[in-house]
Parts: structure tokens; C-alpha cells; sequence
């Protein structure tokens, strides 16, 4: 595909699109969005990217192996349990060190979806750009 | 030098134990809790009386000495680092077996060694046969695993409670349960299978595939006792009624002429020790069964007895096949005056095994005829000991004489001498410990059998272990045993020339097994055949025929209360619905895959407006993502196939579709004419700012409240993610 405003749209477009699904992550907290979203939306950024530039373009931008991404995000996701297990002696047990002293919600339950986050936008891309790879191998051709 | 740090965890754990030998002598038992699911009322509890501190030292002890002989066996193998580690897993979770006192405890370390002993018997692992004889192992051990484990939970569930100690406390009340027969049976399965009582002793001489310390470690003194154990440590709760006794004399009576008698057809020297294991192994069960003091007393002596020397024999063996390259004994001659040191410590292993005085065998077996007094059937089991205690100094003599007197068979290999130290010390410890049985009798009663015994009957014991009763039943027995013993040492080779003869005619339920196994395979291939057509149409039909099915069937029988319908929707409600409405049509009449795609693609952001409209943003948003997404993955997809031209309308499927459709319809109706629970609402809306310091409920119950789902959620979508990536690499290479 090769489309001129696709292209030049996708400039634009995609750091509006991840930055969006940054700010969704952390505004899942009180209203609606979330990891889970998020997450959904930052692979949306990268099939546009790989829509507009092709497959090879999507992988550079996306700088790291999407499944790697993914399997950092469960990491993110056991750490973020291992820390209650650690301070409070129960997995998965809510802390947040700065709230009584700042006031600010981010600790462990950021850090779990954060990890929600990761490992949705990783696999789900990582599905794509596989099947765009067997795409073009089944169909031999490159367009 | 590192092989040599592997044995010093055993032993270390041996010394650990050893001075509990004089508490638990003196009648005081140790408990060791630890909480580990207390929900559901399961400890991980160790406990420690006169049983399973005899145990605990065999193994810690007989394991330092294998892992030391591994060490030197296997000194320029590359592999004896996992050997010496797969080892002390082993002796770790044979040591937990025999100290749990928790059910659950007990059957996780159970399995623990099947897997392990797994390991141990495949060690060879190029080997064809070496692996099929692992699998063998596994498969008819773990078999018994689970029967053991219904059976543990059926008493726990009768005694209420998890302790053995407390079941054994509570034996007149599972004898009485109407479940007693169910229990008996499996876990008198369990214990059969794991120590290769007939009909399932077929897997024990299959695992002689296994390096010869594993040999000597799992099939002589550790793991083939775990059956026997069990039924000792269950003998108060399970035993003593007419099935046990009649059970377990009968099995383990066959179980040891049988194995007695094929011995002899053995002419590799591993075999034969394998089969007279196999032989003790049913003696022991058939003593447990009796179940009387003598016979109790008599089979702890045996534990010991056996213990010191088998292991010291199979280690023996391993140390002949070092020095001379076989251990087919009608190869071996005129070994003693190369290989001293291994003839020495055979040689007085073997008298022990034979029953010779001042051995420790002698007084085993003085007991064991001496049990016969208070038999239920005196003559079966006396004549059933008689056959097979002669034919163990057949054995004895075979292995003790044969490779080593007369004039030399085999062509002198370049290097036949007596091992080094690390060998040779194990056995001449464990042969010596066979004559300090015997002559310190007294010792060993005061300070292993008695508190064995007390701890599995609860009253002293029913003979004294000594060399000299005065001439008596037993005495004359045993005059008797050696007398036919010696007399058929000189038969040997017709003998096993005839077994050898007889034994493919002679059915086996090792036949049975293999029938089992390939009627399995044969069943699983039909079904396969019949449930995987390959045609992915099929699979997506049978998903959703079944699928539906269910769906209409909870409609069905549950109790479906209409809720009142409303038609007066707004214009943009009513336009919303028009394109969920239009787009289905579309996709229905459209000859193009990319224009139905692009509807299906209608239908989800419909839904997804609908979900906006009526407050659900969260799910709203993610339904237009996820649609977003799926639109794309599927154009990618479809592109790619060759152009089918075309749609052709399936009739079947269109009717699975609007069954389908319309049970999710139903389902929705129905489950909006139930009335709604408000208590989990409340809990959240309460609880939701204040504790989890969020406002948005449903990401606070996904990340914090629930969150251990989410983490199996995310889990499976990363998994579900690399099995797509798979499917999708299979049979290619992956462009870099």
C-alpha cells in the first residue's frame, strides 16, 4: 500500500496515538481506560505504521521485539505482585509508598497494569507483524 | 574433587539423625510443622518415630555411599554432575517421603521420586531401551500414584483429617467405614505398584537399565520399599482385617516364589539381584499382612537385613563389571585372586543373603520362620518361605562363587584389579554392617527393630533377635533351607537352561501391560481420526453447535424470567441499530471477503457505540479497539488467500448461526430478567476509593481487587500469543 496520505498522516498520528495510550493507562486510575486499552491502542499505533510503511518499518519503530515487550510487561505484572508478597507478606497486596505522605495513587497497582499494558500492546503486535511476515511468504510477494 | 562434595549432603543429614536413634529408643517421637495451605487444613508435617527414623538413616545413609560410588563410577563422564544431582533429589524426596506425617505431604514427595526415579532409569538416555524402560517405570508407579491419592484423600475425608498420624489413630473407624474396602484397595495399588508386587513386578527388572549406584540405591534399599513402608505406617489405620490379611500374604507369598524362581533364569548378575529384590520385596509385603508381632518384627528385621545386602551386592556386581566387562556370571571365572577386596565384601554379603549364622540374614530369617508359629495358613506361607528362602542361597551362591572361583573364563582384560577406594568402601561398609547384625543382634533390636515395631503395632516385640534360640522349629527350617539350597547351587545350569526354555511359553503380565499401552495408543489414534477432521469449518461448527447447545440448554432448565421490553428508543439509538442491522446484511449478501470484513466491522463498532451509550465506556472502548484490530488481522489474512471469487452460501452454517444467535439473545433476555445482586456493586463502590484509592471500579477490581485473575488473563494472551507466533513460523524459517 502505498498511499501518500496514509504516510504522512502516520507521522503525525502515531505519537499522538501512543502518547493517548499512555495518558489512557494512567487515567484508567479514576476514570475510564486502563492497561488492558491502552494496551490495545499503542498496537493499534504500530498496525497503522505497519499499514502505511510495511512490516520491516513497524519493526524499527517498535525499536524492541515485540515479544520481548510482552514478556517484560508479565515481569512487570509479578513484580508488581512480588512487591505486595514482600512488604505486606501477601501477593498481589496493594501498596503505595508516597500516598500518605504526597498524596500521590502510584505504586504496585501502577506497576501491575503497567505490565497489563506491555504484554497486550507486545503480543497482540507481535501476532500482527507474524502474521504479516507469513502473509507475504505464503503469497511470495512483497507490496 | 567436586564428585566428592555431593555425598556429603546425606551424609550430613545421616549425622543429623543418627543421635535421634536414643529419644526414639526410648518410646519419644518428633514433630516438625510448618503451615503450608492452612484454608484447607494441610500442613507441611514431618514426624519422626521408630519407622521413619530407620528409614530416614538407610537412605541418608546407603545414599551417601551410592552417590560416592556414582561419584568414582562415573569419575570421566561428563554427565555425572546430573547424575550426582538427580541422586540427591531423589534421596531428598525419599527422605520426605518416610519423615511426612501430612497426606498430602506424603503423596507429593511420593510422586516427587517417581519422577525422579524417572529421571534415574532413563539416565541412558540414547538408549531405546533404557528410555522404554524408564516410561515403563514411570507409567505403572504413577498409575498407582493416583490410586493412592484418591485413597489418601478418601481416608482423610473419612478420619477427618490430614495427619497419618491421626488416621492411624483413628484405625477402628476407617475399618469400620463403608469406604474401607475402597480405600484398602487403592492404596493397597498404590503400595503394589511401587514395590513391584505381581502383578506389576515386570517394571522392577525392566529398570535394571539403570546405572548400576541407581540400581543399587532406588531398586534394592529406597524406592521399592516405599510401598512397603506405606503399608507399615498404614498397618494401624488399614490393617489386621480378613482383606489386608488375605491380600497381602496371598500377593506378596506369589509374588516371592515367583520372583525366587525366575532369578535363577538370570544369567546377567544385575538381573538376579533385581529378581531377589523383587523376591524380598513380596516377603516383606506377605509379613505385613500377617500383621502379628512376630511377623511385624520379622519384616522390620528383613528392611534392615535386605537393605545391607542388596545394596552392598548390586554395588558388588557394578565393581565385577569394572574390573572384568560383564556381568554374565557363565562368562566370569578365577576372579578372586585379581579382584580381592570385591571378592571379600561379596562373599560376605552373599552369606548374609543366603541366611548363613553369625550373619544378620541368619536372624532375619530365624524370624521369619519363626513368625509361622501365629500364622493364619502356617504351611502356604511356611512352604512359600521354605521355596524361596533355598532359592536365595542359590543366588547367593551364584554371585558369590561363580565369578570368582574356578579357573579364569574370559581372556584377561588389560586392567583387572580391585577398584579404587570410592567403590570398594560402600560395599565392605555394608557387608560389615550385615556381620554387625548379627553379632551386636541386641544392639540393633534395642535401638532400629524395636522402635520400627512398636511404631507399626504399638506393642514390643514378638521375638529377640539373637543367633541362638536353642534348637527349635525355625532352627531345623533353616537347616532344611540350606540343605535344598546347596543341593540346587549344583544344579544351576540345567535349572536355567530349562527356565530359559520354559519362559516364552510361560505368560507374563508384562504382555498384559504392553496390550494396555498399544490398545491406548490404538484408541487415541481412532479418536483422534474422528475428532480432528483438519477442516477448520468443521471445528468452528462443532464449536458453536456445542457451544449453543449448552447456551439454550441453561435457558432451558434455568429459570428465565422476561424482563419488560422497550421499543421507544431515540433517533440515534434507532440509527445505531439500523447500521448493526444494515452491516449484517451487507456482510450476508456480499460477493467480496474485504466489503463482509469491512460489515463485520460495522457490526462491532455498533456494539461498541451501543456499550458508550449506555455508560459502559470501559468496555465500549475496548470493543472498538479490539474491532479495530481484529479488522486488520483479518484483512491481512484474507488478502493473502487466493481469490475465491464467489461466497458460497452454506446452508448448515447459516442455521448454526441463527440457532447461535438467537441463544445469545435468549441468554442476554434472560439473564436481565434475573434480579440484580447489589452486594458485590456495594462492596466495590464502597471500598473502591478508600482502600484502593480509585474511582474507576472496574479498572480497580481488575488491577487490585482481582488481580490475580488479570495476571492468569495476561498470562494466557502472552501464551495464546506465542502459540499463534508458532503456528505461524511452523516449518519456516523466520525472516531476520
Amino acid at each position: 500500500m502505498n498511499s501518500l496520505i496514509l504516510t504522512t498522516a502516520t507521522r503525525f498520528l502515531t505519537p499522538l496515538i501512543l502518547a493517548l495510550s499512555v495518558f489512557i493507562l494512567l487515567r484508567g486510575h479514576n476514570e475510564p481506560g486502563g492497561g488492558f486499552i491502552g494496551g490495545l491502542l499503542v498496537a493499534v499505533a504500530f498496525a497503522l505504521v505497519e499499514k502505511a510503511e510495511g512490516v520491516e518499518a513497524a519493526r524499527r519503530a517498535m525499536r524492541i521485539e515485540p515479544l520481548v515487550l510482552a514478556g517484560i510487561g508479565l515481569g512487570c505484572c509479578l513484580a508488581g505482585g512480588y512487591w505486595g508478597g514482600i512488604v505486606h507478606g501477601d501477593f498481589l497486596r496493594g501498596i503505595w509508598p508516597w500516598y500518605e505522605e504526597y498524596g500521590l495513587p502510584v505504586g504496585s497497582i501502577l506497576l501491575f497494569d503497567l505490565g497489563v499494558y506491555l504484554a497486550v500492546a507486545g503480543t497482540v503486535s507481535a501476532i500482527l507483524f507474524g502474521l504479516e511476515e507469513a502473509g507475504h511468504a505464503v503469497a511470495g510477494r512483497d507490496d | 574433587m567436586w564428585r566428592y562434595l555431593p555425598p556429603l549432603l546425606p551424609f550430613a543429614a545421616f549425622l543429623w539423625f543418627l543421635p535421634r536413634v536414643l529419644p526414639v529408643a526410648r518410646g519419644e517421637t518428633g514433630e516438625y510443622v510448618w503451615s503450608w495451605v492452612p484454608g484447607l487444613g494441610i500442613d507441611l508435617a514431618f514426624w519422626l518415630d521408630g519407622l521413619s527414623l530407620a528409614f530416614a538413616l538407610l537412605i541418608t545413609g546407603i545414599g551417601t555411599i551410592c552417590i560416592l560410588y556414582a561419584g568414582t563410577y562415573f569419575a570421566k563422564d561428563p554427565r555425572l554432575p546430573s547424575l550426582q544431582i538427580i541422586l540427591l533429589l531423589f534421596a531428598f524426596s525419599m527422605l520426605g517421603l518416610v519423615v511426612a506425617d501430612d497426606a498430602i505431604t506424603f503423596f507429593v514427595f511420593w510422586e516427587a521420586t517417581t519422577i525422579t526415579s524417572y529421571l534415574l532409569v532413563g539416565f541412558d538416555h540414547e538408549s531405546a531401551k533404557s528410555r522404554a524402560s524408564a516410561l515403563q517405570a514411570l507409567l505403572v508407579t504413577s498409575a498407582g500414584g493416583l490410586t493412592l491419592l484418591i485413597g489418601l484423600l478418601l481416608m482423610g475425608s473419612v478420619a477427618d483429617t490430614w495427619r497419618l498420624s491421626g488416621m492411624n489413630a483413628q484405625g477402628d473407624l476407617l475399618r469400620a467405614s463403608p469406604l474401607y474396602l475402597w480405600i484398602f484397595w487403592l492404596i493397597a495399588l498404590g503400595a503394589f505398584t511401587k514395590s513391584a508386587q505381581w502383578p506389576f513386578q515386570f517394571w522392577l527388572p525392566g529398570a535394571m537399565a539403570a546405572p548400576t549406584p541407581v540400581s543399587a540405591y532406588l531398586h534394592s534399599a529406597t524406592m521399592v520399599k516405599a510401598g512397603v513402608y506405606m503399608l507399615a505406617r498404614f498397618t494401624p489405620a488399614l490393617g489386621g482385617t480378613d482383606v489386608w490379611i488375605w491380600t497381602l500374604t496371598l500377593v506378596g507369598a506369589f509374588t516371592m516364589v515367583q520372583a525366587s524362581i525366575w532369578a535363577l533364569r538370570q544369567i546377567d548378575l544385575k538381573m538376579m539381584m533385581a529378581y531377589t529384590t523383587v523376591m524380598a520385596l513380596g516377603a516383606l509385603t506377605m509379613l505385613l499382612g500377617q500383621g502379628s508381632a512376630m511377623a511385624v518384627t520379622a519384616a522390620m528385621a528383613f528392611i534392615l537385613v535386605h537393605a545391607f545386602y542388596k545394596a552392598a551386592l548390586f554395588l558388588g556386581v557394578g565393581m565385577i563389571d569394572k574390573g572384568a566387562g560383564t556381568r554374565e556370571y557363565t562368562q566370569l571365572g578365577g576372579l578372586g585372586r585379581y579382584m580381592p577386596i570385591t571378592a571379600i565384601a561379596i562373599a560376605i554379603a552373599a552369606l548374609s543373603m543366603a541366611g548363613f549364622p553369625p550373619m544378620f540374614g541368619f536372624i532375619g530369617k530365624e524370624l521369619i520362620y519363626g513368625s509361622l508359629e501365629d500364622a493364619t495358613w502356617p504351611w502356604l506361607i511356611g512352604g512359600a518361605a521354605l521355596v524361596a528362602n533355598a532359592l536365595m542361597v542359590v543366588c547367593a551362591g551364584v554371585v558369590a562363587i561363580r565369578p570368582f572361583a574356578g579357573r579364569r573364563r574370559i581372556a584377561p582384560r588389560a586392567y583387572t584389579a580391585d577398584p579404587g577406594w570410592g567403590l570398594w568402601i560402600g560395599p565392605a561398609i555394608l557387608a560389615g554392617m550385615g556381620v554387625l547384625g548379627g553379632i551386636l543382634a541386641g544392639r540393633f533390636e534395642h535401638f532400629l527393630v524395636a522402635p520400627m515395631v512398636s511404631a507399626v503395632t504399638g506393642s514390643e516385640t514378638g521375638a529377640h533377635l539373637a543367633l541362638w534360640h536353642g534348637i527349635n522349629p525355625a532352627l531345623i527350617l533353616s537347616l532344611v533351607t540350606f540343605a535344598i539350597g546347596i543341593a540346587l547351587y549344583f544344579l544351576i545350569d540345567p535349572i536355567r537352561k530349562a527356565l530359559i526354555k520354559a519362559d516364552p511359553k510361560t505368560p507374563g503380565t508384562e504382555d498384559g501391560y504392553d496390550w494396555l499401552l498399544q490398545a491406548l495408543k490404538d484408541f487415541a489414534a481412532w479418536q483422534t481420526g474422528i475428532v480432528q477432521s483438519g477442516l477448520m469449518t468443521r471445528y468452528l461448527q462443532t464449536t458453536f453447535v456445542l457451544l449453543g447447545g449448552l447456551i439454550w440448554g441453561a435457558v432451558y432448565f434455568g429459570t428465565p424470567a422476561l424482563p419488560p421490553l422497550r421499543f421507544d428508543l431515540d433517533l440515534f439509538e434507532w440509527a445505531v441499530v439500523g447500521i448493526i442491522v444494515g452491516s449484517i446484511v451487507l456482510v450476508l449478501l456480499t460477493p467480496s471477503r474485504l466489503t463482509a470484513i469491512a460489515g463485520l466491522g460495522g457490526v462491532g463498532g455498533g456494539t461498541g457505540v451501543i456499550f458508550f451509550l449506555y455508560g459502559a465506556i470501559d468496555v465500549g472502548m475496548t470493543q472498538l479497539f479490539v474491532e479495530i484490530l481484529v479488522v486488520v488481522f483479518i484483512t491481512i489474512a484474507m488478502v493473502r488467500l487466493p481469490r475465491a471469487g464467489y461466497i458460497p452460501f452454506h446452508r448448515i452454517s447459516a442455521v448454526i448461526a441463527v440457532l447461535f444467535g438467537l441463544a445469545i439473545t435468549a441468554a442476554m433476555l434472560a439473564v436481565l430478567g434475573t434480579p440484580l445482586d447489589r452486594r458485590l456493586t456495594d462492596f466495590f463502590e464502597a471500598t473502591s476509593l478508600a482502600e484502593a484509592h480509585g474511582r474507576n471500579i472496574v479498572n480497580v477490581i481488575l488491577v487490585d481487587f482481582r488481580a490475580l485473575d488479570t495476571m492468569g488473563e495476561v498470562s494466557v494472551i502472552v501464551i495464546s500469543g506465542i502459540a499463534a507466533l508458532a503456528a505461524l513460523w511452523a516449518g519456516k524459517e523466520r525472516k531476520a
